[in-house]
């Protein structure tokens, strides 16, 4: 039988296509001691494929808390006896954290709700903030507000929305054991509205939420099928009071053969560093995973949590002379 | 004075909230235990306790 990094060699890197779903489940159960040489192949994937710039974002809360969903990992849940207490963001401090994000040479600002979908209010509120961030920042704004509406794809559309972000969060398989208060297939289906919208689809999901190997390889088959223009990647931070907050953390070699994996399986894809790097990878784990297959990173904090100094991932960027996407190759 | 973790919110400081605190904002008032309200900004944070008012990274 042919090794799979020798396939992929020719397959993924020479071809251009990705791997199918039994070919990442190989991948993801390698030794080890292959870890090096698969990180290495899928770096090559990354280059090749995608260039040497680095897509840097930033995001933010709108709403942060008291959302009526269950998904288990999260700490924004009004379900669990999560620490964190509903807020709202005023327009000028909306416009002030897109202006921070512009300082570090981000050409994204995504503008996050903790909501199954939204309401006027918040529709109205993100329509204002739009406009004002607009108005004073040179950045894109992307969104994410949960399930959508027909109507509220094309609103968001019309106010200049240029992506959209809605995760899978994980393998159609192992989804309800996740979130059990809405279904897999009604995120789907919104993702197919922002496409047909003409709205960028960014979807990616966690790692670390007790799937096994074979559900990681078929969440990166299904993201492969969908064919988003970013998959973030966040591997779980357990969060005190969630149904998840005892379980382990990913282990670095783990996570950087799901961040190369996913690379073989989405040649073409940005693939974005999200939230719980920190405790996973570190320091030197972030290293490897820019040198693994990422070609994106959340710079500065997360929703609830913080994450590396931002001028800290940018020293490393600049390090490893990976330079920061320009706002001009993004339009 | 400060009497309880911002972390957990238990009475008293713990190794393990104090590392927790590296990457996470204080969600409990140190002096009065309430939870604060916080938000989360690309470079900061704001944590504001109802009765003895605001705390910020800066």
């Amino acid at each position: 039988m042919t090794d799979i990094l020798t396939i992929a060699r020719q397959q993924v890197l020479e071809e251009g296509r990705g791997l199918d779903q039994a070919q990442a489940l190989e991948c993801l159960s390698l030794p080890d001691e292959r870890l090096e040489e698969l990180l290495a192949l899928a770096h090559e994937v990354r280059m090749r494929w995608c260039g040497p710039e680095v897509e840097v974002e930033g995001i933010i809360s709108v709403k942060t808390g008291g959302c009526p969903e269950d998904c288990h990992f999260c700490s924004q849940s009004g379900q669990f006896s999560s620490p964190v207490r509903a807020a709202w963001l005023d327009i000028p401090s909306l416009v002030e954290a897109a202006r921070e994000t512009a300082k570090t040479g981000a050409t994204e600002f995504c503008i996050v709700a903790a909501v199954r979908g939204p309401d006027q209010r918040l529709m109205d509120q993100v329509k204002k903030g739009i406009e004002a961030i607009n108005a004073e920042v040179e950045i894109q704004i992307a969104c994410s507000l949960g399930m959508l509406t027909q109507e509220q794809v094309d609103a968001l559309s019309s106010w200049g929305v240029h992506r959209y972000n809605h995760n899978l969060e994980t393998a159609r398989s192992h989804f309800p054991k996740v979130v059990t208060t809405h279904t897999w297939e009604e995120r789907w289906d919104t993702l197919q509205m922002v496409r047909e919208a003409g709205m960028e689809v960014c979807c990616g999901g966690l790692i670390g939420m007790g799937e096994t190997l074979e559900q990681r390889a078929e969440f990166a088959a299904q993201l492969a099928e969908l064919d988003p223009h970013e998959v973030p990647l966040n591997f779980l931070n357990p969060r005190p009071g969630t149904p998840f907050e005892e379980f382990p953390l990913v282990e670095g070699a783990e996570a950087l053969k799901t961040i190369a994996t996913f690379r073989l399986t989405l040649p073409r894809t940005i693939l974005r560093y999200a939230g719980g790097r920190e405790l996973t990878l570190g320091d030197l784990g972030t290293k490897d995973g820019l040198l693994g297959g990422i070609n994106a990173m959340i710079v500065g904090n997360y929703l609830t949590t913080l994450g590396r100094n931002a001028d800290k991932d940018l020293d490393l960027l600049t390090e490893l002379q990976m330079p920061i996407k320009a706002l001009s190759q993004t339009l | 004075m400060e009497k309880y973790c911002e972390h957990c919110g238990e009475a008293g400081e713990h190794a393990a909230c104090l590392r927790a605190l590296r990457l996470e904002p204080p969600r409990f008032c140190a002096r009065c235990r309430r939870r604060m309200v916080v938000q989360v900004t690309p470079r900061g944070w704001t944590a504001r306790c109802a009765e003895h008012g605001t705390l910020t990274s800066a």
